[in-house]
Formats: C-alpha cells, sequence, structure tokens
C-alpha cells in the first residue's frame, strides 16, 4: 500500500505513446473529418460558394431546427440497419457492400407478404412482413457469406452483383406478377392499407425504424464485444486459418455473420414499406444500403459507434435540400462529401500506429 | 430480297449487334483493371471512373465539339483518377478494396456534381463503321454498323497481351505483380510501377466511359452506368488475367446484356426485368464456377492473393 516504492511509481511522466495510442481511434477519424471537410470547402469555393456559409446552412439543415433535425433523425434510422450489413461480416474479416440488394428484397418481401395477408390483424400483418424482410435480407447477404466459405468467391462483387439482381427482381415483381393496376406512374405493388401502417414514434415525426436501429446496433455491439460468437469471428477476420485450427467454425461463422447483417438490411427495407411507402415500388433504390457503407467504415465497423456516425451523415442528406435551394448547389453536392470523407478516411488508414506521439507532445 | 424481315433469325442478329455496343465499355473497363491487376493492386474504383468518364468525355465533346478530342479527355480524366488511387494505395497499410469503394463513391458524386449542366445540351457523338454496307437488309446493317471504339478495343486487346508477355515494361509490370520483393531487389519501385499501372488502367476505363456517352446510348445522363465497371472487375477474374481472353469474356457480357433488348425487338417482352438481370447473374455464376476455396488460380497474379 506504499506509495514509493511501486513498480508503476514514476506517474509524474506522462506517457504519451501510450495515451496517442489508445487516442488514435477517435483522433484519427476526427483528423479525417476536419480534412475532408477543408477540401469539400476548397471544392465548393471552386463552385464559387462560400464555403463557411455553406456549412453554416448544413448545420440548419441538419440539425438547427426541430424540424430538420427530425428530418436527420429520419434519415438516419435506415442507415443504423444497413451499416449493420457491412459493419457485421467486417469483424468476419469480409468486406460487404450489398447491403442495398438486401434493403430492397427485404422491402418487396415485406410489400408481398403484407399484400398477401390483406384481411388479417395488424399485428399479425406487420410481424410477417418484418419476418419476411429479415428472412429474405439473411438468406440474401448469407449466400454470399456461403459462397466466400464454400467457394472463395470474392463477396465485395459477389454482393454487389447481387444488387444487381436485386433491383431487377424489384422491377420484374412491381412491372409484372404483383403489379397494382391502379399504380400508372409510379409502378408499384398494392398498397398494404393505411391502418395497417406502422405509425412514428409518440411526439417525433419519425418512425419506428429508429428505435429498432438504435437497439439493433447495441446487440450487434454486445454480440461482438462480449460473447463467444462475436469473439469467435474476430478470430476469423484475424487470422481465418489460426481461427480454423484453433477449433473455430469459420464457415459458419462467416455465414452467421453475412445472414445477420443481411437480416438487418432486410429489416430497414421493411421498415421502408411499412412504416413510409406502405407499398414496395423503384422508392426503395434511394441509395440507403451505399451510404451504409460509408457509414460502418466511417464506424471501423464498431457497432456502437454506428449510432453517432449514422447520425451525421444522416444530417448530411438532410441538409441537401437546403444547399440546393439557397446556393443553387446540385443536390450530388452531398455525394461528393460522402465521396471526399470515404476516400481520407480510407487513406487516413496510413496513420496507425505511425503517429510519434511523443515528440509531438515535446517530451523527451 | 430488299426488304424481306428476317424473323426469329432478327434475334441472333439483334444479339450480336446489341453484344458489340453492350461488350465495348465491358472490353476498355476490363482491359484496363488487367493492367492494374497484372501489377498487383485492385481498382474496385473503375464504376467511379467509367462514370466520370461519361461525363467528362460528354463535356470535352460539347465544349470543343469534337467527339475524339472527348474520348482522350476522358481518358485522362480517368487516368488522374487511377493515380490517385495508385498515390493512396502506396501508402502503408490502405487496403486497396476499399480504397476502391471509396473512389467508386467519389468517382459518381462528382460526375453527378459536375454533369448538371450536360443533361440539356447535345454534344456531337461518335461515328460507326458501316461493316454491313453490300446487305440490303436493314437489320443486318444496323447489327453490322460498328463503332470505331470497339474496333480499337478489339486490336488493343491483342496488342496488350504482346505488349505483357513480350516488351520491358510487360515484365517490370508482371514481376511486381508476381513478386514486390523480387522487383525491388531488381532496383524497381514498386509503388510507381502499380501507380503507373493503375494509370493506365483508369484511361481505359475512362475511355469506356466516353463510350457510354458519346455512342451508346449516346447522351449523358445519371442513370447511364449500372455496374458496368464492376461486372468488368469480374471479368478479369474470369478472364484468368488474360487481355485475349478479356475481349471473348467482353463480348459474352455483351451478348448476355442484349438479348432482352434484342427479345423486345422483336415483340417479346415476357420477363424483360428479368432479362436486365443475365448479365449480373451470368457474372455471378462464372464467379462461382472460376472460385475455389482451397487454392487461386494459377493465372492470378501472385500480389493479389495478399491484398484479397
Amino acid at each position: 500500500m506504499a506509495t514509493g516504492g511501486a513498480p508503476n511509481a514514476p506517474s509524474a511522466r506522462v506517457d504519451w505513446a501510450d495515451i496517442g495510442a489508445r487516442l488514435e481511434p477517435f483522433l484519427i477519424p476526427l483528423f479525417a473529418l476536419f480534412v475532408s471537410l477543408a477540401l469539400f470547402g476548397a471544392f465548393v469555393a471552386l463552385a464559387g460558394q462560400p464555403p463557411l456559409e455553406v456549412y453554416y446552412q448544413m448545420y440548419r439543415g441538419a440539425f438547427g431546427t426541430w424540424f430538420s433535425f427530425q428530418n436527420t433523425l429520419q434519415r438516419a434510422s435506415p442507415l443504423l440497419l444497413t451499416a449493420l450489413c457491412t459493419a457485421l461480416p467486417a469483424r468476419a474479416g469480409l468486406i460487404v457492400i450489398g447491403g442495398e440488394g438486401a434493403f430492397v428484397m427485404g422491402g418487396l418481401a415485406a410489400g408481398a407478404t403484407g399484400v398477401a395477408l390483406a384481411g388479417s390483424p395488424r399485428a399479425v400483418i406487420l410481424g410477417a412482413m418484418f419476418a419476411a424482410g429479415a428472412v429474405v435480407g439473411a438468406i440474401w447477404i448469407g449466400f454470399c457469406g456461403f459462397l466466400r466459405a464454400r467457394r472463395g468467391v470474392n463477396e465485395t462483387i459477389a454482393s454487389l452483383l447481387l444488387t444487381y439482381i436485386g433491383i431487377a427482381l424489384l422491377n420484374h415483381f412491381v412491372e409484372g406478377p404483383l403489379r397494382d393496376p391502379e399504380s400508372l406512374n409510379k409502378p408499384s405493388t398494392r398498397h398494404i392499407g393505411e391502418a395497417n401502417m406502422l405509425g412514428s414514434i409518440p411526439g417525433l415525426d419519425v418512425h419506428w425504424g429508429l428505435v429498432a436501429g438504435v437497439v439493433a446496433c447495441l446487440v450487434a455491439y454486445v454480440l461482438m464485444e462480449r460473447t463467444v460468437f462475436g469473439f469467435s469471428a474476430a478470430l476469423v477476420g484475424g487470422n481465418a486459418r489460426a481461427a480454423k485450427l484453433s477449433g473455430v467454425k469459420v464457415a459458419e461463422v462467416i455465414v452467421i455473420t453475412c445472414a445477420l447483417g443481411g437480416a438487418a438490411a432486410g429489416v430497414a427495407g421493411s421498415f421502408e414499406v411499412a412504416a413510409v411507402h406502405g407499398r414496395a415500388n423503384a422508392s426503395l433504390v434511394a441509395g440507403y444500403g451505399y451510404a451504409g457503407i460509408l457509414v460502418s467504415f466511417l464506424a471501423r465497423h464498431n457497432a456502437l459507434a454506428i449510432i453517432p456516425v449514422s447520425l451525421f451523415l444522416g444530417g448530411i442528406a438532410a441538409s441537401g435540400g437546403l444547399l440546393q435551394r439557397v446556393f443553387a448547389l446540385p443536390d450530388a453536392t452531398v455525394n461528393v462529401l460522402q465521396g471526399i470523407l470515404f476516400v481520407v478516411l480510407i487513406a487516413s488508414d496510413t496513420l496507425y500506429g505511425r503517429i510519434r506521439w511523443r515528440s509531438l507532445a515535446g517530451a523527451r | 430480297m430488299s426488304d424481306t424481315t428476317l424473323g426469329l433469325w432478327g434475334i441472333p442478329l439483334a444479339v450480336l449487334g446489341g453484344a458489340i455496343r453492350v461488350s465495348t465499355p465491358f472490353l476498355f473497363v476490363s482491359l484496363g483493371e488487367c493492367i492494374t491487376e497484372r501489377s498487383g493492386r485492385v481498382n474496385l474504383g473503375l464504376e467511379g471512373t467509367l462514370v466520370m468518364g461519361a461525363m467528362s468525355g460528354y463535356g470535352f465533346s460539347y465544349l470543343t465539339g469534337s467527339p475524339w478530342l472527348g474520348v482522350l479527355g476522358a481518358g485522362v480524366i480517368g487516368s488522374l483518377l487511377g493515380a490517385l488511387h495508385g498515390f493512396i494505395c502506396g501508402k502503408p497499410r490502405v487496403n486497396d478494396i476499399a480504397l476502391g469503394i471509396a473512389m467508386m463513391l467519389l468517382g459518381v458524386g462528382l460526375a453527378f456534381f459536375l454533369g448538371k449542366p450536360l443533361i440539356q445540351p447535345t454534344a456531337p457523338r461518335l461515328g460507326a463503321i458501316p461493316f454491313g454496307f453490300f446487305s440490303s437488309s436493314a437489320q443486318l446493317r444496323s447489327a453490322l454498323n460498328v463503332n470505331v471504339l470497339f474496333v480499337i478495343g478489339v486490336a488493343l486487346a491483342p496488342l496488350l497481351h504482346f505488349g505483357l508477355q513480350n516488351t520491358r515494361w510487360g515484365l517490370v509490370v508482371r514481376t511486381v505483380g508476381e513478386s514486390s520483393e523480387a522487383a525491388r531487389a531488381l532496383g524497381y519501385n514498386v509503388n510507381r510501377v502499380r501507380l503507373l499501372a493503375t494509370a493506365a488502367g483508369g484511361f481505359l476505363a475512362g475511355v469506356g466511359g466516353s463510350f457510354l456517352s458519346l455512342y451508346y446510348p449516346g447522351s449523358w445522363n445519371e442513370g447511364l452506368s449500372s455496374g458496368q465497371g464492376l461486372m468488368a472487375v469480374a471479368l478479369v477474374i474470369f478472364a484468368r488475367w488474360s487481355p485475349k481472353r478479356c475481349l471473348y469474356a467482353s463480348l459474352l457480357f455483351g451478348g448476355a446484356g442484349a438479348i432482352g433488348p434484342a427479345l423486345q425487338s422483336v415483340g417479346i417482352t415476357t420477363g424483360y426485368y428479368l432479362w436486365n438481370a443475365a448479365p449480373y447473374a451470368l457474372t455471378l455464376a462464372i464467379l462461382i464456377a472460376s472460385s475455389s476455396a482451397t487454392r487461386a488460380s494459377a493465372d492470378m497474379p501472385a500480389e493479389l492473393g495478399a491484398a484479397r
């Protein structure tokens, strides 16, 4: 209990190298964020608009008013779930970018189920819709995991190809077998009925997908960080051969992480049908799946970090409308910012473990 | 003989004509990716490069009045994007696949942003060579109306094949792709070779993009590309990293993509949207057939294995 002779006595000297190494996962993305904002500012200036003014309006459009904050929350909701579609397989070392396909197929399955069960109690309809969305999404991405585990097929390309196949299937069904004859301009499935739709969270103009997304992220975090399964997945991601030698069922872990991710994206698509559109149509192809990839990478595939990052990117998306109105900037401005952010973030991976924190802090 | 309709024979003919048209962007992107991957790196960002090439090709053609300057401009823009990918990947710990996804998003975003004013105007487009001049059948003539870029691409494939196998440059690229350590020991700067190979790949992908906006479909809009850039990456795996086989694979993919429209042209519309999925399903089927869980393809550049 003596304070003098303890082995870790030299507490007077701050170990900058240790502190720096611990803070790297926070500081480096933050640094990347500032670099991206600077680059985007230069881009906006080149386009002839005042960068600071643009940033101020973006803040207003995302978080400035209650109305815009609700808009942000609404756009963040699907991202929470589609990001998991990349983040969960990433834990097992896979780069899955097919969340858009699972989202669309989940939405289509939910829409078809809702119509097929017309006349049943509301709870049955909604429950079946979400179950259908989750199962179809799980099969969709789980198939990529299966191909990877059994045949060594590149899951990045396979999942993206499946996205295009999914969109073609959506078009086929809403134009053909499942088409509501009354949907003239925008071919859609039949409406599931206003009375059957999922309402908003009380006091908010945001649907329940937000709550589901946050809960899913929390569950995913616990699963990946606090359970044997999560540990096995991390082993597979670190070194699949070593994991196999230590008795981990590598193929099983890969397929399950992919299926769980796909189920999350499928549920996100179901919410889009059950709470927003009431029917499946081309509105499902809105890029939520692709934005989810960016969210997952920004969050470094950490399910807990997905929550704030989704809010941030939802905010960027929400501010797009205001940028169009105030500055006459095209709607793709938001995509440019996302692209810059993504590239800078991936480039910043090179900084990990290479910053000399001690000399930065001026200590010897 | 003059105005005879070909009946059902019109389908394979339309597929052939469509295959030539649809395969051209595949051909250029896959040849470009072939060079890049031979140097031991994957550039998944070629989808973004393709869209940027389509936009800038149309823009340059509109501004200069010459579609060929448009093609050149698209290539230059593409090589800049490739060089950016190559430069960032040269830094330690940067994953080329993840960066490719990021470059894809950036390229598409930039193209949509900069291309907004180009949706309305009409730019001069590329011409075609009427190989079907001898025939009086309109269908045959339209099928054999071959665009010039396709001809260039067909010539380029064996040329690149020869270049990779028989020239000093080709040897350097292959050495870097097979063993970066050996290349370093021989005194080559591995990162510089890969940067140049990625930039060259970007050039070809940009040219492939300009085909979309300057020949077929032949205008700039945001729905122009639907994953051709990514499918081309899968196609390189299928072609086992050989430029010659890239040509055959592109034609096969183009043919798959042309079946739906060809059936529609003779009045068969059942499952039109399902036929749209044919090239993707074919790609996936080929990927599954050509992959193996236990061993990598013998033709695969060894340095790619480390990245995957």
